[in-house]
């Protein structure tokens, strides 16, 4: 799996989690091994990457998503840029999210 | 927005089921897939032979199943217990395993580890539990084990689930029952699983011996009776590590004695959990199957049963004259198993009291200094000084051993 994040392209959620809502904390669950470091890890995100992850849905880039997000939060651009990326390789990393194939 | 070290907060799986608030209708769901299992052990509280048709063919199918823990997860459950019986006796066993899993489920597996294969092994290597496998080993020995399990070949196969787990670096932890074949095996028990990578403390064992749950076998629960440890030869083995021991219980002390007045529910029972048995009715606990407390899944919901009909049934209050004399009153209520379903059990009523389980609390309180010899413990007017006492001593591991030993020559 290319593991470098390419800020032109879609992402979205990989197959191999569950993504679950309990009592308004988003609650990763790995489907296959690997993901966490541990045997029984489960995963949540911080208010930032929940933000970034809701926006990942296979269709809009990371550019894109990087804008709409400076334009909810306004806040600079080039910071939320930093931030997209920033989560974005820590999921590929942890292969929670995958390159949406191209149409 | 900002820019943080960290955007993904790894958490163990405890820790967020621990943390969750009391919003959630549903926390954790054990299902007994069968009554069924391969093996015959002297002291099973539930099981069948794993080739009594009749029961399998009243076990809930996997469609059905598959239903209940679809309403689980829409009610906030995170993680389901599959018990038995031994569950893996059900052909369709992998199937729900998966299943649960792709729902974001986390599965507690409790097995015998006989009919672990290599391709099942593979599936938990692939797909992970989430949660270390419970398995009950009876023996070190191939004759202590098969004298309790009654099945010639099972410690052999329990050996070859175990290594295939080890092999494909499956988590799993081990728990025994303390039976008169094994008792000389504690310790080498011990030493062989402080070498398991994923325990973390000592096995937990089962000690007082639960009765047949469906009270379907007279003869079975004196066997069973026979079997249990003495009050005393209890105390003994809890208080094998006696500073560990006292410890603990000191702060058990501190947060749980209290008199318990005429509610017969003092567990967690049926409060954001509960059991469905192999047929789909659902129980507060594992081992509470009294008519007046068990809910039909297939003429209601889960939503049902956990909102409206559990609520209610906790409520239930003792009316048994000798249960109001005695544990109404009985300030060793915290350190006593009596429940509604020991009571079921023994007697097939909600609220008697089990005379093993006051003789077992009565020897523990003696050890700790909490009753002299010949003392009822709802007898006892001043009993919150006792437990102070108790709780503020300061046992140095010369006087915990004192304690415990010398106590122990009084019960």
């Amino acid at each position: 799996m290319d593991s470098k994040v390419k800020f032109s392209a879609a992402y979205l959620p990989s197959e191999e989690l569950v993504c679950r809502e309990l009592e308004g904390e988003l609650i990763i669950v790995p489907l296959v091994a690997g993901m966490g470091d541990m045997e029984d890890e489960l995963f949540t995100l911080n208010e930032t990457g929940r933000a970034m992850w809701e926006k990942l849905d296979g269709k809009k880039s990371l550019k894109a998503v990087a804008e709409e997000l400076a334009a909810e939060y306004e806040a600079p651009e080039g910071e939320i840029e930093k931030d997209v990326i920033g989560l974005a390789e820590e999921l590929i990393k942890r292969k929670m999210i995958v390159e949406a194939p191209q149409k | 927005m900002g820019n943080k070290d960290s955007y993904t907060v790894k958490v163990r799986g405890d820790e967020v089921a621990n943390r969750k608030g009391n919003t959630t209708a549903l926390d954790s769901l054990d299902i007994e897939l069968t009554e069924r299992c391969n093996n015959n052990c002297i002291h099973c509280y539930i099981n069948l032979p794993a080739d009594d048709h009749h029961a399998q063919k009243k076990e809930l199918s996997k469609g059905e199943i598959q239903e209940i823990l679809q309403e689980a997860v829409s009610l906030g459950c995170l993680t389901v217990r599959f018990t038995g019986g031994e569950p893996l006796v059900r052909e369709d066993f992998e199937d729900l395993y998966i299943f649960a899993r792709k729902l974001g489920l986390r599965v507690a597996l409790v097995t015998n580890a006989t009919l672990v294969t290599p391709a099942l092994a593979k599936v938990f290597a692939h797909t992970p539990p989430l949660m270390p496998i419970e398995i009950t080993l009876y023996g070190m020995r191939r004759n202590t084990y098969e004298a309790i399990t009654r099945v010639p070949g099972s410690f052999k196969a329990a050996w070859k689930g175990i290594h295939l787990l080890l092999e494909y670096q499956v988590p799993f932890v081990v728990t025994g029952v303390l039976l008169p074949p094994n008792r000389e095996e504690v310790e080498e028990f011990e030493s062989w699983a402080s070498t398991i990578p994923w325990m973390d403390t000592a096995p937990s064992y089962t000690l007082l011996l639960d009765l047949r749950a469906r009270r379907d076998s007279a003869e079975k629960n004196v066997l069973i009776k026979g079997l249990r440890p003495s009050p005393e030869d209890v105390v003994t083995f809890l208080s094998r590590r006696q500073e560990k021991y006292l410890k603990e219980m000191k702060e058990f002390c501190s947060k749980f004695i209290r008199l318990q007045g005429n509610n017969i529910f003092s567990c967690g029972a049926g409060i954001r959990g509960g059991c469905i048995d192999a047929y789909g009715h659902l129980q507060p606990c594992i081992l509470l199957r009294h008519p007046d407390t068990v809910y039909n899944l297939k003429k209601g919901s889960l939503k049902g049963a956990l909102t409206k009909f559990f609520p209610k049934i906790r409520q239930m209050k003792a009316e048994n004259p000798d249960y109001l004399t005695r544990c109404a009153h009985c300030f060793l209520k915290g350190l006593c198993e009596q429940c509604p379903a020991w009571s079921w059990m023994e007697h097939g009523t909600l609220d008697t009291p089990v005379d093993y389980l006051c003789e077992v609390a009565h020897a523990q309180a003696r050890a700790f200094g909490l009753l002299a010899e010949g003392e009822r413990a709802w007898q006892i007017e001043h009993w919150e000084e006792r437990i102070k006492n108790f709780i503020d001593t300061t046992h140095s591991s010369q006087h915990a051993k004192e304690v415990c030993n010398g106590l122990k020559g009084q019960i």
